[in-house]
């Protein structure tokens, strides 16, 4: 039935079902394409060169990114705690703020969310031109399964590399808040750091570590679920690379809210 | 040449919304011929060999691939195994070197070991006529007729029984084009397997049909060997060979 002979006042509601029915559409397919990844990533053949291609790709070439972001933020996280402790004076608890700070949650999301921009756009870029352009029908004909060889070492990557980042991301953090604690807020170092090392708990690194771990998934799906449903030549690849980097985002914040209350269910 | 042909497709179909790009398309190709589908833009010509090898799930109809059928993933996987396909734009890997696509079937299919893989890449290249120097360049450094070898190149080296061409010489000038044509008819011979060619290049067709089959409308029109086609007695054919815009074939603007 074509839609001039819907009368008109169905019309908005057949616009409502229709974006209704494409939404859960694409809940379907991503799903579906997340398991047959995932499961390509814990059964045999896994192609350990592409895995550790794509660890250096994804995990070491964004250490510069991780890092700058995770000092200025530190350094900011300090400052902002200092003025609001000081009106109840607490401003002493810098340290200790900014490392469940860091560690908890800006570590984690805001690594995630940088790799977000950086890594699912280059992969879905990277998918979508191999799609344009026939590779990945010609990997097809190599009897050689896109989800194996493609997708699943970026996905792994992705897991692999993540927790590593944020840890390095935690300890930058920590650092940009102690050279602020220390060069402007008048904290000794020796103390600063103490505290912050009597502070911590396993369970706060743990937390963020499991975070990164699933964000990382997220982060390298998105770009590989996009790259591989993009067509339509150049410009279809520049949408693949957008809808990646907003889906992969807006996942890793709503993700990182159900995280955080599974956390704090158990007492992590 | 044997009886049963290596590949058939009978009745295939194929739509794409309310555009039925494939009406039914039946064609057969033996061991050591060369079949060539020729067709205006938008004929459905890609589509029917992506469907012939189990990139597109056609809507009715059925592959053989050596008298089977071809239907299950398992069954689609076998025939992948013995037969190579050429894409139009080459279709190379561009993040991995040229003898690593060309041996790539041979590395992450069968196991063969990297050292192993790339000798025998190397004596692929050269049945293309590319030499040692190109092995370990980027595909993005090469021209697009070196491109066109390589991909040749990773077509031939399982040693396929079945090969298809997908407008092997689009986007080439004439004379590497006639070079590729010939590398093509060599290498065919060579391996003494069933090629299907796709192509809208009258000259290529000359070179290297020995059959050709017309689509037009999702139908195949007409069908035949290469030296009937100047005096088949069929316009659409005629208006074809001749590249006239006038005739039963509206061009497709």
């Amino acid at each position: 039935m074509s839609s001039a002979e819907i009368p008109v006042v169905i019309r908005p509601f057949q616009m409502i079902g229709h974006s209704v029915l494409a939404a859960f559409r694409e809940v379907g397919r991503i799903t579906i394409f997340a398991l047959r990844v995932l499961i390509a990533c814990v059964t045999p053949v896994i192609y350990v060169r592409e895995v550790l291609r794509q660890c250096l790709k994804i995990g070491f070439f964004s250490l510069p990114v991780v890092g700058l972001t995770a000092v200025f933020i530190g350094a900011a996280l300090a400052l902002n705690i200092y003025t609001g402790g000081s009106r109840f004076n607490a401003e002493q608890f810098v340290p200790n703020i900014v490392v469940l700070g860091i560690t908890r949650e800006l570590g984690p999301v805001l690594a995630g969310l940088m790799l977000a921009g950086r890594v699912s756009a280059g992969i879905a870029a990277e998918i979508g031109a191999m799609r344009v352009t026939e590779q990945i029908d010609a990997l097809a004909t190599l009897s050689t399964k896109p989800h194996r060889y493609l997708y699943a070492p970026r996905v792994l990557a992705g897991i692999l590399t993540l927790p590593v980042l944020v840890l390095v991301a935690d300890i930058i953090g920590v650092m940009g808040g102690y050279l602020v604690g220390v060069g402007a807020l008048d904290f000794s170092g020796p103390s600063y750091l103490r505290n912050t090392w009597q502070f911590v708990t396993a369970g706060d690194i743990w937390s963020g570590v499991i975070k990164a771990a699933v964000f990382g998934m997220i982060i390298a799906m998105m770009g590989c679920y996009q790259g591989d449903r993009s067509k339509g030549g150049a410009g279809g690849v520049g949408r693949a690379a957008t809808l990646a980097v907003v889906g992969a985002a807006v996942l890793i914040l709503a993700t990182n809210y159900v995280l955080t209350s599974i956390f704090v269910q158990v007492g992590l | 040449m044997s009886d049963t042909p290596v590949l058939e497709l009978r009745g295939l179909a194929k739509s794409f919304g309310a555009k039925h790009v494939l009406t039914g398309v039946d064609l057969s190709v033996r061991k050591g011929e060369s079949l060539v589908i020729v067709g205006g833009s938008g004929t459905g010509k890609s589509v029917t060999i992506k469907c012939a090898l189990g990139l597109m799930s056609p809507d009715s109809g059925e592959v053989l691939f050596d008298g089977k059928r071809v239907k299950s993933q398992k069954s689609i996987d076998g025939m992948r195994r013995r037969s190579g396909m050429l894409f139009q734009g080459g279709a190379l890997f561009d993040s991995l070197t040229v003898w690593e696509n060309v041996a790539f079937a041979l590395m992450y299919r069968d196991g063969v070991g990297r050292k192993e893989a790339r000798e025998r890449a190397i004596a692929s290249l050269s049945k293309v006529r590319l030499g040692k120097s190109v092995a370990s360049l980027r595909p993005a450094e090469l021209s697009g007729g070196m491109q066109k070898r390589v991909s040749l190149a990773r077509a031939i080296i399982a040693q396929p029984e079945l090969i298809f061409f997908d407008e092997p010489t689009t986007g080439l000038d004439p004379i590497t084009a006639d070079a590729v044509n010939d590398l093509i008819v060599e290498q065919v011979k060579a391996l003494g397997a069933a090629a299907v060619t796709i192509t809208h290049d009258m000259a290529s067709v000359r070179k290297i049909a020995d059959t050709v089959a017309m689509l037009h409308e999702g139908k195949i029109i007409w069908s035949g060997p290469v030296d009937q086609i100047d005096n088949s007695g069929n316009d659409f054919i005629d208006q074809f060979v001749h590249g006239r815009a006038e005739g039963p074939i509206q061009p497709a603007m």
